[in-house]
């Protein structure tokens, strides 16, 4: 293991705690940035033994990209809901478990695939399968199954096997 | 100016406020626990990102600043709202066991939850399986 490796696991979350750090000050100064900073070196340090691994993102505009792509869906999401709620009888509702079978292997990239799904469109992912290659997600209204499987693959799942791996 | 910001903060607290409406009464509503989950997971990240964007134009026209603690408090949220309802689920799924309603697991043994065995055991056993 590299010096640098050694005092910096992991690089971009110091980078992003000293930002979160400076944005929950709310105004800009050099001692907010040096303490920010700290937090960002301390942080990462005592929780490495939890998190062994570092995730390599291959790109920082297909993440961005991504990021687009799930504000979108989230707002599509809230409107379908919100329309499920109010205007469909509970009886025309077909609440279905589904199985979405998982190419990635890193836990980072599941993680976010996870998140992912729980915040659109009317999916909520539940649990695990016991070595990992399974995702358990509970649909609000799936009158086909199969192609919400085939969607979550198509259109996130491929875009965080881009990034990921 | 002043008034165009009055009106835009009013017009996304009401939306924001509707989509929290509709949210709760989706709890109401809806029969089962799994599908109650779907109500507060989604309907309020709409219903609090209002408030949040209504509260950004306020300080921003009306006192002049930039405020970027509603951009924290969307992280924050978008962060833990998958988690919480990730944990409703889980302990859904521990309680009423219901394995025959759950879908196969695929070449896996079991759903997670459902697991008897301790995670030491399951590293272990991948480990023999490599070793073959």
């Amino acid at each position: 293991m590299s010096l640098f490796r050694r005092f910096f696991p992991h690089p971009l979350l110091t980078v992003l705690l000293t930002l979160v750090w400076l944005m929950l000050v709310n105004r800009f100064s050099w001692n907010s940035v040096i303490f920010g900073f700290l937090l960002g070196v301390f942080i990462p340090f005592v929780i490495r033994p939890y998190w062994p691994n570092n995730p390599r993102i291959s790109s920082p505009l297909k993440v961005a990209r991504y990021i687009g792509v799930v504000i979108y869906d989230i707002f599509v999401a809230n409107v379908t809901v919100a329309y499920q709620i109010l205007f469909m009888r509970v009886d025309a509702l077909q609440p279905a478990w589904i199985s979405v079978p998982l190419r990635l292997r890193t836990p980072e990239a599941i993680t976010t695939l996870a998140a992912t799904i729980t915040l659109t469109p009317g999916t909520v992912s539940c649990d695990l399968s016991s070595e990992g290659h399974n995702l358990l997600v509970h649909c609000l209204h799936a009158p086909d199954p199969d192609a919400v499987i085939q969607e979550i693959i198509d259109r996130y799942e491929s875009r965080l096997m881009e990034i990921f791996e | 100016m002043g008034e165009i910001g009055d009106i835009l903060t009013a017009i996304f607290l009401v939306v924001g406020g509707c989509f929290g409406l509709v949210g709760s009464f989706g709890l109401i509503k809806l029969r089962d626990p799994m599908s109650r989950l779907h109500a507060p997971t989604k309907a309020t990240t709409l219903g609090v990102g209002g408030v949040l964007i209504a509260s950004l134009i306020h300080s921003f026209v009306l006192e002049g600043y930039v405020s970027v603690h509603e951009l924290l408090i969307t992280l924050f949220l978008f962060l833990t709202a998958p988690v919480t309802a990730l944990f409703l689920a889980k302990a859904h799924i521990h309680r009423h066991s219901e394995e025959e309603v759950l879908p196969s697991p695929g070449k896996d043994t079991c759903w997670a939850v459902l697991d008897e065995r301790t995670s030491r055991q399951i590293i272990d056993e991948a480990e023999y399986g490599q070793d073959e």
